[in-house]
């Protein structure tokens, strides 16, 4: 009885995907012990997060494929409606208008288009399958452009980043041609000198910085200097768990939620390092079986983007931590302090869980 | 067919899809390699580099002060000692109106223009520091006012240190010297030293005399306490700590009360003394008056104060005994006295005929003795007594200059004592050689009479003088005059060199020093001054000239400005048989050595050898005794 229900509430979650999670959560819960400075509050409100995260994803995983494409569009048009809302009464926090206040609660529409704008063309090209031409390459684009103009403009060059990064990698897998993508690559390059121009201060300081940070190590370049800093002085084995002078002397900035991978460097060194990142390769690696494994067009683009934008934020953070990127605060997935980022997160594995095990059903 | 086409387009699309999956695990392959390399480059390449900066964020180096060497004289009394005090200081970095901040402290406490002035000084010589103090010596009811109102005045501060202060004030300015604030100059000297780091912390450092002289000795080891700090700058625990070392207490040669009555001898002229021990070359009194307050340099000094001592006639920043350079007039008469014997152009028994001048070879101009009429028949013996010009101005023109640079040269004149205090005069030994250097004339058999009598080119420093007097006390035997007697707390002393042997005749020292001994006598130059000495007393009077005399003018005291009048010199040594003290005295503008100085090195000598005070409110009998050079 005990068995069969165990075996009902498990049937959709991946084994091998939940043990990697889990792992990780431990890691999330013992570093913000230490990050927060011995702070339990802080420790069971990320155990809070990971458990409402969960259970969203249980639901989706355990939803049937067919919820999950019907739903990309309503999704999808929400996100962008609540983007225009954004963009018109949105709440201004620290130069930025990301947040919308609905009365009930306060959203972040950005968060929700992480999901939404991959869903979306991922629908759009399921559904053009069969006479897939130029034009419907173009249609896709323009379904990631509005929203992330829109977010770029809020201005959040980040999140704007990721979403584009993440929609191309749909259109890169529903195999935009060579040289299309050849093409916007010089066209990228070619209008960085306008992005430059159209960039806010804070936007060029950051990049200015990542180039040379010692330019200004008490203002901008602080932040990836104390990283940098923080990362090297942990050396081969780190200087153990609670001893990270850079984390609790609190030279580190951002220390549960962006900057949270120097402190693991710093505690835990380059061997600790090594496992960590066996263990993002490790769900990587189940990601692409699942993407290779995939029976539908559909889900093989949803389930190669979610795989290769999981890969893309651990890369851009880590990055920025050890100072190869810009600092352009992005969260360390499944780590990091922070609800709505751990949510988007479950939620993405909950689809790579569905398509995963409703691949079977579809088929037969 | 068509079902056929489609699958094979479905096969071939799964077989493209799968490519570029393919591509894209390259893609994140090659991405995480980069991150991978990144990583080892920081954390195994880079490595001790982060570290380095990691307890350098952390780690923050509090430097400890040492508290700076006692100076004592010989007898363990305190001449420069520190107290603890408070200081309100001021951090003008930190403050937008540096003005209106001291009009409001001014409210509080007690800050005078002076204050101010002092302060603006400070402000232009020093850049090494961050904090300048406003007002020093605080008092409690002063700290208190301040410390209720502190939260109105960022960037100032009260703060306890110690103080340097020297309680005998004028009586040891020009031997002591003093400290001052560490300012630009002496940062770069610091620095250029390599000693820089040892004044991490340090305030003060010795300006002049023993303090900047034995600067290294005083200031001691700086300690270090390295504190933990989080990123606010607070302190979380101390790490280690490394005690500083307090400069040694430096034990010097003299006797400040022998200095005390040698001053007050003095009465109201200007000049310099000093004594020196001949048997081991230790400073006994180092005089030079006038003196100044050497507690007014060490906070920095205000404008007014130091314009009113710097443009003093009396010249009080000057130190007379190290740097006055004057000719030594008679009191070179023994050491010419001893070349004359020693180089064999004259021996005791051998006399002349003074007619009151002597004349060169072959020329109608007169070198005047002192006495109009001269002196009648005069020996060896009778010329250092009685102070016989003509006999020097024969004697020299028959050694030649040559030979009386080469004698005088080797009792230390025209050239530095060794000291061991810094800015010391070499005075001046003329030579030919140096005549054509200096004004490019050739030398005349008429600078060598002058010499002779230790006019015209020569000049001595009252050191250089009392040095060479404790070489011919102690029979050629010159040990190395020195103010330090030992540096460490435990007692060793410093051993003293012996720099000057001379290889001359002891009966030729006997000679000098009986006539020598007969010049305190009746009959002698200094008779007045040796008068009733317990002891036997050799001295040599002396007068060094201010403004040169045109032939057949007379020099009249009364007539002449007081500043014009000459410099009167004694120098002596007791007892004689025995020389225990040698003293040069040098009084400015006295007139004549018997009457003024003479009796000024009889009440150091009586002291030094007898215990005995000087009478008190006896004032300075100044009289003149024309006959009496």
């Amino acid at each position: 009885m005990i068995n069969r229900l165990q075996q009902r509430f498990m049937s959709h979650l991946d084994p091998m995907l939940m043990g990697a999670l889990a792992a990780l959560m431990c890691v999330s819960l013992i570093l913000i012990y230490s990050a927060s400075g011995s702070n339990t509050d802080r420790v069971l409100g990320q155990l809070v997060n990971i458990i409402v995260a969960f259970a969203a994803l249980w639901l989706v995983a355990n939803m049937p494929l067919h919820y999950l494409i019907r739903s990309a569009v309503p999704i999808y048009m929400l996100g962008l409606v609540l983007l225009f809302g954004v963009a018109m009464f949105g709440e201004i926090n620290n130069g930025a208008r990301r947040w919308l206040n609905l009365g009930v609660a306060t959203v972040q529409p950005s968060e929700l288009m992480k999901i939404a704008v991959p869903l979306m063309m991922a629908w759009y090209f399921e559904r053009h399958e069969a006479t897939l031409a130029l034009r419907n390459y173009f249609f896709a684009t323009l379904l990631l452009v509005v929203p992330a103009t829109l977010i770029l403009r809020q201005p959040d060059l980040g999140t704007a980043l990721l979403i584009s990064a993440s929609g191309f990698y749909v259109l890169f897998l529903a195999g935009l041609n060579w040289k299309i993508i050849v093409g916007l690559l010089v066209t990228a390059l070619g209008s960085a000198p306008f992005l430059w121009h159209v960039m806010h201060d804070y936007q060029r300081q950051r990049i200015v910085m990542l180039l040379d940070p010692s330019q200004d190590p008490l203002g901008k370049g602080y932040h990836t200097i104390q990283g940098m800093i923080a990362v090297g002085s942990g050396g081969i084995l780190g200087k153990g768990y609670m001893n990270g002078t850079q984390t609790h002397l609190e030279f580190l900035p951002e220390r549960t939620t962006d900057f949270i991978f120097a402190v693991y460097s710093e505690e835990f060194g380059l061997f600790g390092n090594l496992i960590l990142l066996a263990i993002y390769m490790f769900i990587l690696w189940r990601g692409f079986v699942i993407t290779a494994n995939a029976s539908t067009y559909f889900t093989r683009l949803m389930a190669g983007s979610i795989t290769l934008t999981f890969f893309t934020y651990t890369f851009v953070n880590m990055g920025m931590v050890t100072g190869i990127l810009p600092v352009v605060g992005v969260p360390l997935p499944l780590l990091s302090y922070g609800g709505t980022s751990m949510l988007t997160l479950y939620l993405g594995f909950g689809m790579l869980m569905s398509i995963q095990s409703h691949k079977t059903l579809v088929q037969s | 067919m068509k079902h056929h086409k489609e699958l094979r387009n479905h096969q071939r699309e799964i077989y493209f899809f799968r490519l570029r999956l393919i591509i894209s695990v390259v893609f994140m392959l090659v991405l995480f390699f980069i991150l991978l390399s990144r990583l080892f480059y920081l954390q195994v390449v880079r490595h001790s580099d982060f570290n380095t900066m990691a307890d350098k964020n952390r780690i923050s180096v509090v430097p400890i002060v040492p508290n700076r060497g006692l100076i004592q004289d010989r007898n363990g009394v305190v001449l420069a000692q520190n107290y603890s005090g408070y200081t309100l200081e001021i951090s003008p970095a930190k403050l937008t109106d540096l003005e209106g901040t001291i009009n409001e402290l001014a409210k509080l406490v007690d800050i005078q223009a002076k204050d101010r002035k002092r302060f603006k000084k400070l402000l232009t010589e020093s850049h090494a520091s961050n904090n300048y103090p406003i007002r020093n010596r605080l008092s409690e009811t002063e700290v208190a006012r301040f410390a209720a109102q502190r939260f109105r005045f960022p960037g100032v501060e009260i703060r306890a240190r110690l103080f340097r202060e020297y309680p005998f004030r004028e009586r040891t300015s020009h031997l002591i010297g003093y400290v001052g604030r560490i300012n630009d100059k002496d940062f770069e000297l610091l620095e250029a030293n390599s000693i820089g780091a040892n004044y991490r912390g340090s305030d003060y450092i010795g300006k002049i005399g023993i303090e900047q002289s034995y600067e290294q000795q005083l200031h001691g080891t700086t300690g270090f306490e390295e504190v933990e700090v989080d990123a606010g700058g607070r302190g979380v625990r101390v790490l280690s700590r490394t005690a500083p070392k307090s400069g040694a207490t430096l034990t010097l040669t003299m006797d400040i009360k022998l200095q005390e009555i040698a001053e007050q001898a003095f009465g109201s002229f200007r000049g310099a003394l000093i004594a020196i021990d001949p048997s081991n070359g230790e400073v006994l009194a180092f005089v030079s008056k006038p003196g100044y307050d050497p507690n007014l340099f060490v906070d920095g000094i205000d404008t007014d104060t130091w314009d009113a001592l710097n443009n003093s006639p009396d010249v009080p920043l000057n130190n007379r005994a190290l740097r006055g350079q004057y000719p030594p007039g008679s009191t070179i008469k023994p050491f010419m006295a001893l070349a004359g014997l020693d180089s064999g152009k004259r021996t005791p028994g051998y006399s002349i005929n003074d007619p009151g001048y002597f004349n060169l070879p072959g020329s109608r101009h007169k070198y005047r003795d002192w006495k109009t009429g001269g002196h009648g028949s005069v020996d060896l013996y009778k010329s250092i007594v009685i102070s016989c010009d003509t006999y020097y101005y024969g004697l020299a023109t028959d050694m030649g200059i040559d030979t009386v640079h080469e004698y005088l040269e080797e009792f230390g004149f025209g050239k530095k004592t060794g000291l061991d205090m810094e800015g010391e005069s070499a005075g001046l030994l003329p030579s030919p050689d140096w005549k054509r250097r200096r004004f490019n004339q050739i030398w005349y058999p008429g600078d060598t009479v002058s010499v002779g009598i230790g006019q015209g080119y020569t000049l001595v420093t009252p050191m250089q003088l009392a040095y060479a007097t404790a070489v011919l006390a102690n029979d050629g035997v010159g040990y190395r005059p020195h103010l330090v007697k030992q540096t460490a707390s435990d007692g060793t002393a410093t051993a003293t060199p012996i720099d000057i042997t001379l290889q001359l005749k002891p009966e030729h020292f006997a000679l000098v020093k009986r006539a020598m001994t007969a010049v305190t006598l009746p009959g002698g130059t200094a008779a007045y001054a040796g008068s009733g000495a317990a002891y036997p007393f050799a001295g040599k009077t002396g007068t060094a000239q201010v403004i040169g005399i045109k032939q057949g003018e007379k020099y009249n005291e009364k007539e002449i400005d007081e500043r014009h009048r000459d410099h009167a010199w004694f120098i002596a040594f007791a007892p004689a048989d025995k020389p225990r003290i040698a003293v040069a005295v040098l009084a400015e503008n006295a007139g004549h050595g018997g009457t003024i100085s003479a009796p000024i090195a009889r009440k150091v000598i009586d002291y030094y050898l007898l215990g005995k005070e000087p009478q008190p409110a006896q004032p300075a009998k100044v009289k003149v005794e024309k006959e009496l050079d």
